[in-house]
């Protein structure tokens, strides 16, 4: 029986890397995408877009933008002379912000009287206008600690010190590129499993299998190994990429990470079988793959928190078995965690592989039935 | 007399397929005759949808002019696309428009004006018995239904030329015939036809035949013109104790026989020359030649290996009263409300090679699947080589070959590496293994191709490889479906030959087909209609049943069409 | 160009959309199934957020800063009485981060020195703990103010910041989502629409049979773009109607504006359809080409999610060979802005080229010929 089992491992790879076009389905896109993610899929602001509107003949009003001309995050793009001018600014997406500082700043600032600085936003993007806000309110917190303490304003009575655990700088990237583990692995693993049976059905090679004496338990097994193989490899040349290339620190332990991955690959393999089984052509094969990559992607806490979506589609996510992933792969590489840290995340991997698995082989059995 | 409608000026066409060029026309002269049929036909790969192509100006000549009706097919494609009617091998109807919406359609694409295109639709739908269909969606029509809305869409305005890609291929007896009809119903309103086409019996109604092979033109003549040469070479062969299939070995392995096949009367035998010396009780009797004698003769018959005498003689015998091997009753597989096959009961012997037949839909490939497990049957027996089917067990399925209609190998795999998975597969192992891979390489002349990927192999090795495949673990059943659907007439002979020694050898072989002059090969036929066996015994006795005054000694084609058209016509009248 | 022969072909569309689902399910149910999918599933909002606080020792200072926590809807105050449980807490991901009052943090504010309140965020989201900060710092300066108020002292906070957000001014990223979201949908409707079809005529081999009749290419073409184009429309007023009604996203600006852009890019999208279908010749390949090609980069290289404005520059010039990005701009203007004419202008102006570019490809690429 493992005899068997192992041709037919050996005969998936073979049909799998013999072909130019499924070479380059495994092989380009996961590179492609590799890198357009860790690049372009980025939520931090830098460069900040902003013009000035400044009444203010004063030092203070200059002492102020000052800090803003000496930040990289922003980057000043006009400077204006009237009200008018403000709209056209923001409408045309010249700037993403127009400070405007009244005639009295300075006058009102020595007088130790608040005095008001109005910050005009475009909020058509709605995260870029929340983030550049909070940058915005950081240049003047530290202009008002660093005035009220020249001015002798006396002392704020109290201070926030805020440090980010696990991602210091807060970079985007940290997040991103250890999700991609978890997609790219995901689409690679669907895509030879849930295909290849598809495949031999278009043709016409199935039939010939199920004439030989190979069992169904035994075509499945040698249907799941090649995803599973491949699947990995994947994985483990992103992990390594965003350790040597993007500079993701690593500080988990490495069995956590390749216990959950075996998980991950083998729920993932169990959900591809199942499309296999169901689909006659590879068209449809594709499709079902679509229909569930989707929003396992969208539902996963890949790109926006879970904990932002509705309650009911929150409890969908249960289901998602990259939902677990994501949370094993990013605890392992950022917040350094084992085994035991993990715990919650493993055993409903475990359960929706043995699941989908059982159903792919019932499924399987019944097809052919 | 007219000028020559189509006109190939030295002709040739290059394809390039990755890094090679294949060339599929070289140095083509041609000239059709206005008003007449042309047939077209040689091996696969011989060009022939090429010219096709060439002709109706879809694909430009590399070299050399095409003339249509007097215009090149460079300059002015358009115009001739105008003009002419062209029908591709795979007609394209739009499946989900019914039969008058493809009408239709094709009625506005020739700029038809309304009136017009109703009284030509109507005389159309006359003419190819399709008026009851009109609002039937084409996908729903059978395979010679379709085949005929493709010709009448050609045809809505009569063109001067008629190109038709093999439009019979795939096609029942029955809409064969109805298709020749309106055919020869076009050549008398004076349209030139060109035909291409894989069967011998239409050769011979053409006017003219082209033979094509490997891009370059053999022949082209009338038919008297082919067989000419052939006067007195062509004999039937019969002999007392009945055995054709021995008669037959017997006779291709003769000095002076160029090529002996199996017909409904005994082995016909085309010689090289005019003496072959006849063995002691064989009766020699001289026939005149036709066009498959012509084509084998002058495209050669494929070489076989020097077979061996069969490894096992003993039980080569294929009597009435050997161990029945698959066994059928009362077998029935209903589809939802359908019932596909009702109730069938048959015996398979050892040894035989067992023939099942049918028109398209008559449940012959319902009843196959069964018979290999891939099918559950709804109720019945179903026991093969001892083993109950319906419980489709491993055990069973090991002493099956199986080769299915498209030769399903993989196709990016090489020959080797199929063979290899195969073996595994079957769980052939060690020393075993190695010899039947040696054994599968040498026996089916694979060893040029081992490195070939299965997709690149011409369709005749890849049926080789298929059954090798098959063969691997020396299975006494063989499973063929269609096996020879698709493939030119020199590797069907080849294939037969090796299912002939095949049988000789002992191993019981069980054939679908729709070639019904192969039936004759079989020592037991099953006649399908409707899910139910109309007929079935040795081919004498089913041509028999046919035996009425007009057709004293129906072929097998003519008993077939005859059965069916009897039967339906009684479920008509039943109902 | 000929009439009848248009007709015919237009009308064999009409009724291979109507008798075939797969293109009605691709123009209606997909973008349907996508908006519901995104406009619930994706939300940059935080909400609720679960927050550790650590309190050594209770006191009224303390209260009222945590009463701000739970008085603002972006928290979820949990308190623990020792920094250890706390972050025990963000550990096991039952808390988000830490808010942690000192045992000397009531003597300190009392005393009139600086207290200092730490807080942990984590940090793995990276854009979530931003957000997360930023509110932080609202309660934080809302205690502030608060607490001068009530003492009477002055608040030692010398800028008086006043914020000013437009065109969204609860900053709801559905509202600039959605409309961006239509974009990519459309995208990947248009492109599959016509690469399906085109590709199916091929594998059923209608393509040859039409070839070989007096049709023209341009005839073959536009009897395709026709109908499809109308079928994308459906689409996107569909969409539209869901954003606006279902996802109660504003309209702003002009539904003709709206509807005019819409149709200029549906033609970029048939056109790339059409362009894919001209290089695969079957289905599989030209749906696998669409995707790849028009879905992926419409996803992450069009402003919709991720502001192009953050990319690196060699990303940022690559983003401009991609139609999402004009259509994203015009359509998170026109919803929430308005009809802001330079923006609306250089899109459509980049929109109608693109079409041009594809369109006109196609049609040199396309021979009445096989090979």
């Amino acid at each position: 029986m493992p005899g068997r089992i192992w041709a037919l491992v050996i005969k998936e790879f073979l049909a799998l890397l013999r072909d130019k076009k499924s070479r380059f389905v495994l092989i380009v896109p996961p590179v492609l995408q590799l890198l357009v993610f860790g690049y372009a899929a980025t939520f931090d602001l830098r460069h900040i877009p902003y013009g000035v509107y400044n009444q203010d003949p004063g030092f203070a009003s200059q002492e102020l933008l000052g800090r803003f001309r000496g930040s990289a995050t922003f980057r000043q793009v006009a400077t204006i002379e009237n009200a008018g001018q403000i709209a056209p600014l923001i409408d045309n997406e010249k700037a993403l912000l127009v400070l405007r500082i009244g005639p009295s700043f300075t006058r009102d600032l020595l007088l130790h009287r608040p005095a008001p600085v109005q910050v005009i936003i475009d909020g058509r993007n709605s995260n870029s206008a929340t983030l550049a806000l909070n940058d915005v309110n950081s240049v003047f917190l530290s202009f008002d600690t660093h005035w009220a303490a020249e001015h002798r304003w006396g002392k704020t009575p109290a201070q926030l010190v805020i440090r980010p655990w696990f991602n210091p700088n807060l970079l985007s990237r940290w997040f991103i590129v250890p999700g991609i583990v978890a997609l790219l692995s995901l689409v690679v693993t669907l895509l030879v499993t849930g295909l290849s049976v598809a495949r031999e059905r278009e043709q016409g090679t199935f039939d010939q299998l199920l004439v030989t004496p190979m069992r169904p338990v035994e075509i499945l097994l040698g249907k799941a190994l090649p995803g599973l193989i491949i699947g990995g490899l994947e994985g483990i040349f992103i992990v390594l990429a965003a350790i040597f290339w993007f500079r993701v620190p690593f500080i988990g332990s490495v069995p956590a990470l390749a216990a959950g991955m075996t998980l991950f690959l083998l729920a993932a393999i169990g959900i591809g079988l199942m499309i296999s089984s169901l689909a006659v052509t590879q068209q449809q094969g594709l499709l079902g793959i679509f229909l569930f990559l989707v929003p396992a992607i969208i539902l996963s806490g890949f790109a926006t928190p879970i904990a932002n979506m509705p309650p009911l589609v929150q409890d969908l996510t249960y289901l998602n078995p990259m939902r677990y992933f994501l949370v094993i792969v990013r605890g392992v590489f950022l917040e350094g965690d084992g085994f035991r840290a993990l715990g919650p995340q493993y055993w409903p991997l475990a359960l929706i592989a043995l699941s989908s698995m059982s159903a792919a082989a019932r499924l399987f059995r019944h097809r052919m039935r | 007399m007219a000028a020559s409608p189509l006109r190939f000026i030295q002709v040739g066409k290059h394809f390039s397929r990755g890094a090679a060029r294949v060339r599929a026309l070289d140095a083509l002269d041609l000239n059709l005759t206005a008003g007449s049929i042309t047939g077209l036909l040689g091996p696969d790969g011989a060009g022939k949808t090429t010219l096709m192509r060439l002709a109706a100006g879809l694909l430009l000549p590399d070299v050399g002019t095409i003339q249509v009706l007097g215009a090149d097919t460079r300059a002015r494609a358009a115009k001739i696309q105008a003009e002419i009617g062209y029908m591709p091998q795979q007609f394209g109807l739009y499946e989900d428009l019914t039969v008058q919406e493809n009408l239709d359609l094709h009625a506005d694409l020739q700029g038809l004006s309304a009136e017009a295109a109703r009284t030509r639709q109507r005389e159309l739908l006359r003419m190819t018995a399709l008026g009851p269909f009109g609002t039937r969606r084409a996908g729903t029509l059978s395979g010679g239904m379709k085949q005929k809305l493709g010709l009448a869409c050609a045809l809505l305005r009569v063109p001067p030329l008629l190109l038709l890609d093999e439009p019979t291929v795939g096609v029942d007896p029955i809409a064969r015939r109805e298709l020749w009809g309106i055919i020869q119903g076009l050549k008398d309103q004076g349209v030139t036809v060109l035909m291409s086409t894989a069967y011998f019996d239409e050769a011979e109604r053409c006017d003219e035949i082209i033979l094509l092979h490997q891009g370059k033109l053999l022949k082209k003549d009338t038919l008297a013109a082919f067989r000419l040469p052939l006067q007195g070479r062509c004999f039937r062969v019969t002999e007392d104790t009945g055995n054709k299939r021995r008669l037959r070995e017997s006779l291709q392995r003769r000095p002076g026989v160029q090529d002996a096949r199996i017909v409904a009367a005994g082995v016909r035998v085309l010689c090289q020359g005019p003496s072959v010396e006849a063995a002691p009780g064989e009766r020699w009797q001289a026939e005149t030649p036709t066009f498959e004698d012509a084509f084998v003769d002058l495209l050669g018959t494929a070489e076989m290996p020097d077979e061996a005498a069969p490894a096992a003689p003993a039980a080569a015998t294929a009597d009435q009263d050997a161990e029945i091997i698959i066994e059928v009753r009362d077998l029935r597989k209903r589809f939802g409300n359908f019932e596909a096959v009702k109730g069938n009961t048959f015996m398979v012997r050892k040894g035989q090679i067992f023939g099942l037949l049918g028109a398209n839909g008559a449940g012959k490939t319902t009843t196959f699947r069964m018979l290999c497990g891939l099918l559950p049957a709804s109720s019945g027996t179903l026991r093969v080589a001892g083993v109950d089917m319906r419980r489709a067990t491993a055990q069973a399925r090991a002493r099956i070959g199986y080769v299915s209609q498209k030769f399903s190998l993989y196709g990016n795999l090489s020959c080797d590496q199929n063979l290899a998975f195969f073996s595994a597969a079957y769980g052939l192992r060690g020393t075993w293994r190695r010899q039947r891979l040696q054994w599968a390489v040498q026996k089916f002349q694979l060893s040029d191709y081992r490195e070939v990927n299965a997709d690149q192999l011409p369709l005749g090795i890849k049926q080789r490889l298929a059954l090798a495949c098959a063969l691997l673990h020396a299975p006494p059943i063989l499973f063929l479906d269609e096996p020879t659907s698709g493939v030119d007439p020199l590797a069907r002979r080849e294939f037969w030959q090796r299912v002939n020694a095949l049988a000789e050898s002992g191993v019981t072989v069980m054939i679908t087909t729709h070639f019904l002059e192969e039936a004759e090969y079989c020592d037991h036929l099953v006649l399908l209609s409707q899910g139910e066996v109309l007929a079935q015994g040795s081919p004498q006795q089913v041509r028999a049943l046919a035996q009425d005054k007009t057709h004293p000694e129906p072929s097998m084609e003519e008993a077939f069409i005859h059965l069916i058209q009897t039967h339906e016509n009684q479920g008509r009248r039943a109902s | 160009m000929n009439a009848q022969r248009l007709r015919g072909l237009m009308r064999k569309e009409f009724l291979q959309i109507l008798r075939d689902p797969s293109a009605i399910a691709i123009a209606f149910v997909m973008p349907v199934f996508l908006l519901f999918l995104f406009g619930y599933g994706v939300s940059l909002d935080a909400k609720r957020v679960p927050i550790a606080v650590v309190v050594h020792q209770p006191t009224a200072e303390t209260s009222a800063l945590i009463g701000g926590l739970q008085e603002s809807p972006y928290f979820q105050p949990r308190v623990y009485a020792s920094i250890r449980g706390a972050e025990q807490a963000v550990m096991t991901r039952r808390a988000n981060g830490v808010v942690w009052l000192r045992s000397d943090f009531s003597r300190r504010l009392l005393q009139g020195n600086t207290a200092s309140i730490g807080v942990l965020v984590d940090g793995v989201d990276a854009n979530n703990a931003r957000i997360l900060e930023g509110y932080l710092q609202g309660v934080w300066q809302n205690w502030l103010r608060q607490r001068a108020l009530h003492a009477g002292t002055p608040l030692i906070v010398p800028v008086h910041d006043e914020y000013r957000i437009w065109f969204n001014p609860a900053l709801r990223s559905r509202d600039y989502l959605v409309p961006g979201l239509i974009a990519v949908i459309m995208t990947l409707i248009g492109a599959l629409l016509t690469a399906l079809v085109v590709a199916r005529e091929w594998e059923h081999g209608t393509m040859e049979a039409l070839m070989a009749t007096p049709v023209g290419m341009g005839e073959i073409l536009l009897g395709k773009l026709i109908p499809y184009f109308f079928m994308g429309m459906g689409g996107m007023l569909l969409s539209v109607a869901l954003a606006v009604w279902l996802f109660a996203v504003p309209l702003v600006g002009s539904f003709w504006v709206l509807l005019f852009c819409s149709a200029l890019f549906l033609l970029v999208a048939l056109g790339m359809g059409l362009l894919i279908s001209s290089v695969a010749r079957n289905q599989f390949v030209a749906g696998q080409i669409a995707i790849i090609v028009t879905f992926l980069p419409a996803f992450i290289l069009s402003g919709f999610i991720f502001d192009i404005q953050s990319m690196p520059a060699a990303v940022r010039v690559i983003t401009h060979a991609v139609a999402a990005r004009y259509f994203v701009s015009i359509l998170q203007t026109v919803f929430l802005a308005g009809d802001v004419w330079p923006i609306l202008l250089w899109n459509s102006l980049a929109l109608g080229l693109m079409a041009a570019l594809f369109l006109g490809l196609t049609l040199h690429r396309s021979h009445k010929r096989l090979d």
